[in-house]
């Protein structure tokens, strides 16, 4: 999948679809039912913005993570309706990689088990790849043996698989909140089967220019780098990112040099977040 | 004779079979309860959590550490409970409405219980009116709200408001905390504390008993 130039993915879709009304309660994963035409239209955006892969509304859409707030027989037409809605924002024009996130639950908690973790995965990684998504994401991962376990279920499903954690902790923000390193996720989840390896969320972009140059170091496969756009603030009761675009397109050429194949956004980046760093990678490339 | 010192390593490390052992051959040569809480358990734990807000320790090894002082407390209480020996405090804790997020919470709650505290755990999406019950069926000192969403956050006013109303914010203190809540907003929706990680809330639960 790695190819000599960087490919641009997409930015978030929880606090855009909170921008269309989405309320803080809700479990953003149902609007693929209630409000698809919203959620197309953040799909939409990031397609005409120039997002070559675009995600999909499915990151909390398995039993664990959305426990209690939709049956398994709800979240199986969530999944499709997911793929479903970005492959028709798409239109030819993107490919469609469906977002698979953590179970919410630690292992090492008890609260549930390998096998739990498992089922869940492979349940929702089977719906995806049947829906008819071009790969599978995971990402937002902390735990090392829940990102392996996830990916091994999406690999099951011979769909090419993005594997991604948070590196958020320590002194240098160069761990997971489990303690991971970049080099022990690139060794493990490689092992697990993925095909392109990579870093999402954290502490915004500046901070994941170090995380990918050791990705890079630690990995033949290709890289997939999606930063927030810093940490989220409440001002006068609105949610407010205070990375601007230009801001965060900034750090591409960086990236870029870091060893970055993919190229994307996490929460608080926006369509204009996709466009600016389009910009920036048309301009490295020129 | 017990070792003390080898307790006091074994719940650094997680060691939670060690931790056991040496528990039970102290209980066994008549070791006063008290003296392995104070002199072992509880400078483990501190040391843990000091390790955690250091970042030199990572979830992992405080949860183990906090697995292995609640095991070996599991085996002292009974006896402290024969002497009419009260927890540090009873807690109430929960993640706030709408928010679905519990790996934080379920840290403080665990660290809170290797700190000697009763703890009840609510669970996450945990609407006001149950924090409410809650205080008025356990009669806690303290009620600790968690929210890892920005977006959540404000129901922890509406919760404390909702104590206010009910006519009990007066008899516990409020402790909040989780990714996006600041000090700041901590002491605007009138808490009367706000930690940081797991093991600060441990050390601001103690001193906002204490006062």
């Amino acid at each position: 999948m790695a190819s000599g130039r960087t490919i641009l993915t997409d930015g978030a879709w929880g606090t855009e679809l909170q921008a269309l009304g989405l309320g803080p309660d809700e479990l953003p994963d149902l609007w693929n039912l209630s409000h698809p035409e919203r959620v197309e239209q953040v799909a939409r955006a990031y397609v005409e913005a120039g997002s070559e892969i675009i995600l999909t509304n499915t990151f909390r859409a398995n039993r664990l993570a959305a426990a209690g707030r939709a049956s398994e027989a709800e979240l199986a037409e969530v999944n499709r309706a997911g793929v479903a809605i970005s492959r028709r924002a798409a239109a030819g024009r993107a490919r469609v990689f469906a977002s698979i996130g953590p179970s919410g639950k630690l292992l090492m908690e008890g609260a549930i088990t390998a096998d739990d973790l498992r089922a869940a995965f492979a349940e929702q990684a089977e719906v995806l790849a049947a829906a008819g998504a071009d790969g599978l994401v995971i990402e937002t991962m902390s735990d090392l043996t829940e990102a392996s376990i996830a990916v091994a279920a999406a690999k099951a499903t011979g769909l090419p698989v993005v594997a991604c954690m948070v590196f958020d902790s320590g002194k240098n923000r160069d761990r997971t909140m489990m303690g991971v390193t970049p080099e022990q996720a690139a060794a493990a989840l490689a092992e697990a089967g993925a095909d392109v390896i990579g870093a999402n969320c954290g502490n915004g972009i500046a901070g994941y220019v170090p995380v990918c140059a050791r990705l890079r170091a630690a990995t033949h496969l290709p890289v997939w780098i999606k930063p927030n756009a810093g940490l989220p603030e409440l001002e006068g009761g609105r949610v407010v990112y205070r990375t601007a675009p230009e801001e965060f397109a900034r750090w591409v050429p960086d990236l870029v040099r870091a060893g970055a194949n993919y190229i994307g956004g996490c929460c608080g980046t926006t369509p204009a977040f996709i466009r600016a760093v389009r910009a920036a990678l048309e301009e490295a490339c020129a | 004779m017990a070792d003390l010192n080898k307790l006091y390593q074994a719940i650094l490390t997680g060691d939670q079979k060690t931790a056991v052992a040496v528990t039970e051959e102290a209980l066994a040569e008549k070791i006063d309860p008290q003296v392995l809480i104070n002199q072992a358990m509880i400078p483990a734990m501190n040391e843990a959590g000091a390790k955690f807000e250091c970042e030199e320790y990572f979830v992992p090894e405080l949860l183990l550490a906090a697995r292995a002082m609640k095991a070996s407390l599991a085996l002292l209480r009974p006896l402290l409970a024969e002497r009419g020996a009260e927890p540090v405090g009873r807690v109430v804790i929960g993640t706030v409405k709408g928010d679905l997020h519990d790996i934080g919470k379920n840290l403080v709650a665990s660290m809170l219980e290797g700190g000697g505290f009763e703890v009840h755990d609510l669970g996450a999406d945990v609407p006001a009116e149950k924090f409410v019950a809650a205080v008025r069926e356990k009669n806690p000192h303290l009620v600790c709200m968690s929210a890892l969403l920005t977006v959540t956050m404000p129901a922890m006013r509406t919760t404390i408001q909702a104590l206010k109303e009910a006519g009990v914010r007066d008899q516990v203190k409020v402790m909040v905390g989780g990714a996006p809540v600041t000090p700041d907003y901590a002491r605007e929706i009138g808490a009367d504390g706000y930690a940081d990680n797991a093991s600060s809330a441990v050390k601001k639960a103690r001193e906002l008993l204490a006062a």
